[in-house]
């Protein structure tokens, strides 16, 4: 259904290539609603996007107070956009306290949206506007700000008043309104909310129009009034190439992965996890998954989610557990297990701010190095790190092929900031998607010579050998195995000989995986930006900003963290320096310089934020300048 | 994934042997832990399961050594996690015949979390707690079933916990079957150990398992048939509960507390006695609360062993299947249907 929409000309329209919005409001104004419908309706417009939501902390904080604020910001543009944007071109302020919370991100110059009745003086007092204070939208403190003062509350109730709504209900449709409005700003079509709130609606048609009303009253009052006279309307060309689409965030794309790799190898998923924020969405849409032969358990606590898996694995699934800081502490000593038993199992670590309960809603990088070192005894893994929300989705399935076809429990970092963000995916193709084999031994007469569960290939890899199968009942543990029997043995060369293996075993993985290509930037040069997880964004959108500059910057991303890709020295070594920005205090720094014995220039930055383009170009151009 | 032959009708029967792996057992001589053994090599072949199909999972413990001598499938764990390994494994291989070998420590101390949340969730294993009431592997330390008073490396004063009791702890986590048995109790044992594997649901069966060397009396007060007669009762289904030598005690319920009768003063008979039943709830937990120290209490109430409890309730993994199921009607999902999700649009 498309519902037509007119405007008068009277208006220009400028075109522009990437705009930042921010939808900020109290918990209780469908700030997440009214962005997610913008984000829809530009996904589907066609543009590129970049999502991020902003919850207030507590569940219920108090109404109309900054703890209260609750924001959804998003960039888009008709050119890629890899964030949502450093600061944002434009709010909208539902409230005082929205205000307060988010202006010191906007651009100098963005524009305000205020709605006037988020700012009276009740609203005033809770957002912790002193009484002797002047309200912000008048007494010229915005002055480096296009201000709008939108009575949008008065401007519903008038438009909607013979509705049929009660006050309440009428009250609620003040979000659509504003939605409507940016609709207006940004040349955008109504028609995707509208077909929403019919399908979300069906049965209450009157709420369903009164919404609608409430859209086109907006949509309406930026043609008709004059306050945008100056400002104009904005319009950002669609870029997508045809195709189906979908918007996934970081945690639907895991599992999503999870899902598909288990399909593409005929296995079935079985995710053993425990609730913790921000990794629970990856249980939560698992959960929803059956339909596809999926399994999840909820289990008392990460240990138990972890040991389930393991038993699952043992049994033949595609086995994964999810967890952050905290729960990915609690499961080192399963990791353990699950090296010496060598059986396929990812482990998705969202990881959060820590260390402890730490920051527990904002996003780090700071557990690379209890991925890597986090365990008892000499216990090697492979670490793989994810760099968009999209990238959860091709990331999650590497690692799950490299889990089945190495036989070795594989750690799968993300964090908070991926985890809620989201962007469109171009839907892949399922024959795109590389093959998984499984290596299942199969069944053995008793007159076969005796099965080997521990004999491995040229990859040291063993045997999948599940129950079920005849002839190849077997007993394996934690405690050390021999060489090829797998049989308990305390032999002091053996012990040597398995560790050397199980290390080699991880090592050869670098054989199967892509080497390190440079993302953006010449091959060599003067500096290579090193980046990963989800600083991705940003450096891609600093380094072309450099490259535009004419400096001499590259960029590479690392997905592969261990083992790393064969020709990654090399490639460093094309550069005269090597930066490395990372959410924590250098850890992959450490990593670098152990294998590579030279010394990266570390950027850090610890505040629960991820970085932002305009923090790594700075940094750029001042390491460029000291030479 | 290979199909499951679970016709064993083309085989030669099996027996006890079958079940011996190549293994040679390490527990010390006089250790309960071969007489279980014995037991479960003897049941094995009674089940009409395939050894391919049974699989021994375990913990960490002299006990949690069993599935190395069991010619099935094992996996000797970690410490206290054998319970969540077995979860996993049965519910994501439902047709499995999944077992558990744990002691006192891994499933009541480390694993003790497991043990509740497993017992409420009614997976179908067959549970083995081997309780010798001291932890055996480490050398001697006391165990949260250790009774008060018992002198160890960790209490050389005397342990000063409060003991769990098994029984009470299975039934207040919502277990649906418990079962105790004593290791030398062979045939009793074996009966046992029949009966919850083909209880559907978790069984735990508690086994009093003697440790010569680091608590060599713990079950002194049951064991030699002079005390047995006397301080145990062996509960049956529809059976009063009699005990005694020449089985001339009775349990009768007086309203809800349970008393020692004598049966040959000739005022109370066995039709007046406590009728054991297996279904009622209500009464398993009085039987679980017999726990007297028969050394220390004077008018102790027998221990019970035998079958306590086996409720018939729906399990995990069932309950997840037919969810599975309803949501498969329509078929299983393609990948196809999961890539393209239900929020996709199109580009033109
Ligand atoms: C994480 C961890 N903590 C402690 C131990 C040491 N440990 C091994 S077995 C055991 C106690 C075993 O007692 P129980 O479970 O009663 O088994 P038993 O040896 O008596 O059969 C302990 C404390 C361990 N292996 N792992
Ligand atoms: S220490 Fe005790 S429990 Fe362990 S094997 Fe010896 S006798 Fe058995
Ligand atoms: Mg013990």
């Amino acid at each position: 259904m498309s519902e037509p929409i007119s405007s008068t000309s009277k208006f220009t329209v400028t075109p522009k290539t990437s705009v930042s919005v921010l939808f900020a409001g109290d918990s209780g104004d469908g700030m997440q609603l009214t962005g997610t419908q913008f984000a829809n309706t530009v996904a589907v417009y066609g543009a590129d996007l970049n999502t991020f939501p902003n919850f207030p902390s507590e569940i219920r904080a108090p109404a109309g107070t900054v703890a209260g604020v609750s924001g959804f910001q998003l960039q888009f543009g008709s050119k890629p956009v890899y964030t949502p944007g450093a600061r944002f071109d434009v709010m909208v302020a539902m409230n005082a306290a929205a205000l307060k919370a988010k202006l010191k991100e906007l651009h100098r110059g963005g524009i305000i949206i205020a709605c006037t009745d988020g700012f009276d003086e009740k609203n005033l007092r809770l957002a912790g506007y002193k009484a002797d204070e002047a309200n912000p939208l008048e007494d010229g403190t915005l002055s480096n700000y296009i201000v709008f003062p939108v009575p949008v509350l008065q401007l519903t109730r008038e438009a909607l008043k013979d509705s049929g709504l009660s006050h309440k209900e009428i009250d609620r449709c003040k979000n659509m309104f504003i939605l409507g409005l940016l609709y207006w700003l940004y040349s955008l079509p109504i028609d995707v909310t509208v077909e929403m709130l019919h399908a979300k609606f069906g049965k209450n048609a009157t709420i369903a129009e009164a919404n609608i009303r409430a859209i086109k009253a907006g949509y309406f009052f930026g043609d008709e009034t004059e306050i945008f006279a100056n400002l104009g309307r904005f319009d950002i060309s669609p870029s997508k190439q045809h195709g189906t689409y979908r918007r996934v965030t970081g945690n639907e794309a895991c599992a999503i992965g999870l899902t598909a790799a288990a399909k593409k190898a005929g296995l079935n998923l079985f995710l053993g996890s425990y609730p913790i924020t921000p990794a629970t969405e990856i249980l939560q849409t698992l959960a929803k998954m059956k339909k596809f032969g999926v399994k999840t358990f909820q289990a008392e606590d990460e240990i138990a989610g972890i040991v389930s898996s393991i038993g699952a694995a043992y049994g033949g699934a595609l086995a994964a557990t999810n967890t952050s800081g905290p729960g990915l502490a609690l499961k080192t000593e399963a990791l353990g297990l699950a090296v010496m038993l060598e059986l396929p199992l990812v482990v998705i670590n969202v990881q959060r701010g820590g260390p402890s309960t730490g920051l527990p809603t904002k996003p780090e990088q700071s557990d690379l190095m209890m991925a890597m070192y986090g365990r008892h005894g000499d216990a090697p893994m492979p670490i793989l790190a994810a760099h968009s929300p999209v990238d959860c989705f091709y990331t999650t399935y590497e690692a799950s092929r490299i889990a089945i076809e190495h036989m070795t429990p594989v750690i799968c970092l993300t964090d908070g900031y991926l985890a809620l963000s989201s962007e469109p995916w171009k839907v892949e193709s399922a024959e795109n998607l590389s093959d998984i084999n499984p290596h299942f031994s199969t069944e053995r007469s008793p007159e076969d010579p005796p099965f080997l569960p521990y004999k491995r290939d040229e990859r040291h890899v063993r045997p999948w050998a599940i129950p079920g199968t005849k002839g190849l009942e077997h007993r394996i543990g934690g405690l050390e195995k021999q060489h090829e029997t797998g049989h308990v043995s305390t032999d002091p060369d053996n012990h040597e000989l398995m560790t050397r293996l199980r290390a080699e075993k991880i090592e050869k993985i670098a054989d199967s995986i892509p080497l390190q290509t440079i993302d953006n930037g010449p091959d060599k040069g003067d500096l290579l930006i090193l980046g990963w997880g989800s600083s991705y964004g940003a450096i891609k959108t600093a380094v072309e900003q450099a490259l535009e500059k004419g400096h001499s910057v590259a960029h590479a991303h690392l997905r592969y963290l261990n083992p790393f890709p064969k020709n990654l020295g090399e490639l460093m070594g094309n550069f005269r320096q090597v930066l490395i920005p990372e959410n924590n205090s250098g850890q992959l720094v450490h990593l670098i310089r152990d294998k590579y014995l030279f010394a990266p220039v570390s950027f850090t930055k610890v505040k629960g934020l991820p970085f932002n383009e305009m923090e790594i170009l700075e940094k750029i151009t001042d390491i460029i300048k000291e030479h | 994934m290979p199909d499951i032959d679970t016709s064993l009708a083309s085989r030669p029967p099996l027996t006890a042997k079958h079940f011996a792996s190549d293994q040679e057992p390490k527990w010390c001589p006089g250790c309960g832990d071969h007489a279980v053994l014995q037991q479960l090599k003897n049941v094995m072949p009674d089940l009409g399961v395939p050894p391919e199909d049974i699989v021994f999972i375990s913990g960490i413990g002299c006990s949690s050594r069993l599935p190395y001598y069991l010619a099935t499938y094992g996996v000797h764990g970690i410490h206290g996690r054998a319970l969540p390994m077995a979860s996993g494994l049965k519910t994501s291989r439902p047709e499995l015949s999944v077992w558990v070998a744990t002691g006192d420590g891994d499933a009541l101390s480390i694993g003790g979390n497991h043990f509740i949340h497993t017992l409420r969730r009614n997976i179908d294993l067959n549970v083995v707690l081997f309780n010798n009431e001291i932890y055996g592997l480490t050398k001697g330390q006391y165990s949260p079933t250790t009774k008060v008073g018992l002198k160890t490396v960790t209490s050389p004063l005397g342990v000063i916990d409060h003991p769990f009791n098994t029984a009470t702890l299975t039934l207040g986590a919502g277990g649906s079957f418990f079962a105790r048995a004593m290791d030398r109790d062979g045939k009793v044992l074996r009966a046992i150990l029949h009966r919850a594997a083909t209880h559907r649901g978790t069984s735990l069966v508690e086994i009093y398992q003697h440790c010569p060397i680091f608590n060599n009396s713990a079950f002194e007060a049951f064991a030699g048939q002079e005390n047995k007669d006397e301080s145990t009762v062996y509960v049956e289904h529809d059976m009063p509960l009699v005990f005694g030598k020449f089985r001339q005690k009775g349990i009768r319920l007086d309203g809800s507390t349970p008393v020692v009768v004598d049966l040959f003063k000739g005022d109370v008979s066995e039709s007046d006695l406590w009728i054991h039943d297996e279904k009622d709830s209500f009464k398993a937990n009085l039987l679980a609360r017999f726990f007297d120290d028969p050394l220390t209490v004077e008018n102790f109430l027998p221990r019970p062993f035998g079958i306590f409890y086996a409720e018939d309730r729906l399990t995990y993994e069932d309950a997840l299947e037919a969810q599975i199921a309803l949501t498969q009607e329509q078929g299983e999902g393609s990948m196809e249907e999961l890539l393209v999700g239900d929020n996709s649009y199109i580009i033109k």
